[in-house]
């Protein structure tokens, strides 16, 4: 068994927790989101052209870059976060170029050493993912795709096709940020993965409070919350791991607790 | 690299050149980018799509665009002649308006209902907008804010022809962060919206496309020469910003062994520094927008500023044929600077009565150091991709003029 699928076997759904790495002290806002019951953290890889993402997330790229943050820098969060935390599964997510830059095999060597689960490239589909996904599988790190409403029953099959450890089911057509999907088209595009692959899945794009998250979490493995945290780490700075926490704390109930108060 | 039997067969299906190109998008565009192939591919088969996009380019654009001998620029330089291809003299005074021209017929076949563009100079934008209000659909350009500084009549050309004119100021407020912000849009408004990407750079299919469209200046230039010399260029020299004109001229002589090429990258303040837009000669191999190819970058793959007195020659990357045919030695490219550029300009100016863009003025500034070095019965070919109007601000400030 892998961290992943560790976390993803347990009867609850799993509350998977995205920073961007570099963003203020990174190691006391890990630990906060760890500490007030995150499951995954997902640490995004800052680069300067974060074409996927929202306001919130492009600025946090750009503080954690303007703040120096490298590759190494990266790494080494991810080295000490699995030394601080040795069983909470740890998903890096980021950009072809910076993923790319030294070789597929030089990053996916580097990641697993620094002991991460899982590598989410935003920008490499299946279509181009002959060097990255084979590197990272040699490893023993899951390539995470990313399926979308634009995902149609034609193309599901190869996105499938070489994912491990869960999907990643982005609710809305568009970047992280503001937007919401319904939850009747979240249910039933969940079904539809599920009707193909084993995979748990995890539904992001858009999941800003306890309330939404709990929604999600009946119909879906696994609940990702990004901009509204990197928006905290933003605003607060120093301050950030008390009110990472306080937010994390009421995510983490609202997901963990969505299946019983459905069961009561 | 061992010499493939055409230069002129690429892209592969999956729109690779050699180890360039490709489709990397986020899993949301990839559907759309298929769809895109799709639908270009028939109209690519359709003689009536192409029936259409002769005609505007002759009635509404001005094709062909003439070709012209430099009598005072060659005497001048004292070697090769040195001929232009006249795509200044386009409607909206640019080559873009050939691919816009392409591009909306595409978009309307598709029934897509909403344009969006970006732009650096402004050149591809205003060519955006007024092809937008030709067939009445709305139209938002994406703008760095730097640029909507440097290039202000462009700015209100666009908002003449109804554009909605979005400055960007996320990153280096410049052309690719204005491209970042087109591809965000397009995420989000996939249904009803069409990206016109302005030059031959960005995700398959749009390499080839652009490339496609813009061809028409190397079709009627060859036709031209043949026609007016009875024979073929020696040299083709063409300015490079993400690579449309230089492509659009190249690409249908790509087969002549006896055509040598070269394509100009700007130099900026000189490629022993970082401020330069060069991403052939002074950059490496990676992914942006879309595709793989050369790009400014550091050690750890963040993509770097590009610097230019051209603000469309100010992309960070290149299209990714360029790349491929640099690694296959087709073509030679080089880098002129800034200041080569300006002289060139002026150059331009006072021996031709013509005053070039600043882009073009690279190429000039070029075939200012080669001519000299070539037989007087030898032919230059260069592209003069579009005209200095929207440029003279820049230019009065670099020479401590004020208007
Ligand atoms: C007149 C002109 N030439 C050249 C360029 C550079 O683009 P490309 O290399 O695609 O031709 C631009 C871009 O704005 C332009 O306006």
């Amino acid at each position: 068994m892998t961290r992943l699928s560790t976390t993803f076997a347990q009867p609850r759904p799993a509350l998977v927790c995205f920073i961007t790495a570099g963003d203020g002290d990174t190691a006391a806002n890990l630990d906060a989101l760890v500490e007030a019951g995150a499951d995954v953290i997902e640490l995004g890889m800052p680069f300067t052209d974060p074409m996927a993402d929202g306001p919130a997330i492009q600025s946090a790229n750009l503080r954690s870059l303007g703040a120096g943050t490298t590759t190494a820098d990266v790494l080494r969060y991810a080295t000490d976060f699995r030394a601080r935390h040795p069983q909470v599964p740890l998903v890096l997510m980021g950009y072809a170029n910076p993923m790319v830059r030294r070789g597929p095999e030089w990053f996916a060597e580097a990641a697993a050493a620094a002991g991460v689960d899982g590598v989410i490239c935003v920008d490499i589909p299946p279509e181009e993912d002959d060097a990255l996904g084979p590197a990272l599988r040699a490893k023993g790190i899951a390539p995470i795709r990313l399926a979308t409403p634009t995902t149609d029953a034609a193309r599901l099959p190869q996105v499938l096709e070489g994912s491990q450890g869960f999907l990643y089911y982005v609710s809305v057509a568009g970047i992280t940020g503001k937007q919401q999907a319904q939850i009747e088209s979240i249910e039933a595009n969940v079904a539809r993965i599920k009707q193909s692959s084993d995979l748990p899945v995890a539904v992001g794009f858009g999941v800003r409070t306890p309330e939404q998250a709990a929604a999600i979490a009946k119909v879906a493995d696994g609940v990702v919350v990004g901009s509204a945290l990197v928006e905290i780490c933003g605003e607060y700075g120093a301050e950030a791991p008390a009110k990472l926490r306080e937010l994390t704390s009421a995510l983490a109930a609202a997901v963990h607790g969505a299946r019983q108060e459905q069961a009561a | 690299m061992n010499s493939p039997n055409s230069f002129r067969t690429q892209p592969d299906e999956r729109g690779h050149f050699g180890q360039f190109g490709g489709r990397y998008v986020a899993e949301t565009l990839m559907p759309l980018v298929l769809d895109l192939e799709r639908e270009y591919r028939k109209a690519q088969a359709d003689p009536a799509f192409q029936a259409e996009f002769d005609d505007l380019l002759e009635h509404y654009v001005g094709r062909p665009s003439p070709l012209y001998f430099a009598p005072r620029l060659t005497e001048e330089l004292g070697g090769a002649q040195v001929w232009f291809k006249r795509d200044e003299l386009n409607h909206t005074g640019a080559h873009k308006i050939n691919n816009c021209i392409g591009q909306i017929l595409l978009a309307i076949r598709m029934g897509k209902t909403r344009i969006i563009a970006e732009t650096g100079a402004g050149q591809h934008g205003v060519a955006t907008a007024t092809v937008c209000a030709r067939f009445g659909l709305p139209c938002v350009i994406y703008m760095g804010a730097e640029d909507v500084k440097r290039q202000s009549p462009n700015v209100f050309r666009m908002k003449l022809l109804g554009a909605e004119v979005i400055p960007v100021t996320s990153g280096g407020a410049t052309l690719k962060d204005a491209m970042n912000e087109g591809l965000r849009d397009w995420v989000a408004n996939v249904h009803d919206t069409f990206y016109i990407i302005g030059t031959a750079a960005g995700p398959h299919p749009y390499p080839e496309m652009v490339r496609n469209f813009q061809s028409v200046i190397g079709k009627e230039a060859r036709a031209q020469m043949l026609a007016r010399t009875g024979r073929l260029p020696d040299l083709l020299v063409a300015a490079i910003g993400g690579g449309s004109n230089a492509l659009g001229l190249f690409h249908p002589f790509l087969d002549d062994p006896g055509v040598k090429m070269l394509g100009v990258e700007a130099a900026g303040h000189g490629l022993d520094g970082d401020e330069h837009a060069a991403s052939l000669l002074g950059g490496s191999p990676g992914v942006l927008h879309g595709n793989r190819t050369y790009l400014l970058q550091d050690e750890d793959g963040q993509i770097t500023e590009g610097h230019s007195i051209s603000a469309g020659l100010d992309y960070p990357g290149i299209g990714p044929e360029h790349a491929w045919l640099k690694e296959s030695g087709r073509v030679d490219y080089t880098a002129v600077t800034d200041a080569e550029a300006l002289d060139a300009f002026q150059l331009l100016c006072a021996t031709e009565g013509i005053i070039p863009a600043l882009e073009p003025s690279h190429a000039i500034a070029a075939v200012k150091k080669v001519a000299p070095t070539m037989p007087k019965d030898s032919i230059i070919l260069a592209n003069l991709c579009g005209r200095g109007d929207k440029d003279i601000f820049t230019v009065a400030e670099r020479l401590g003029v004020e208007l």
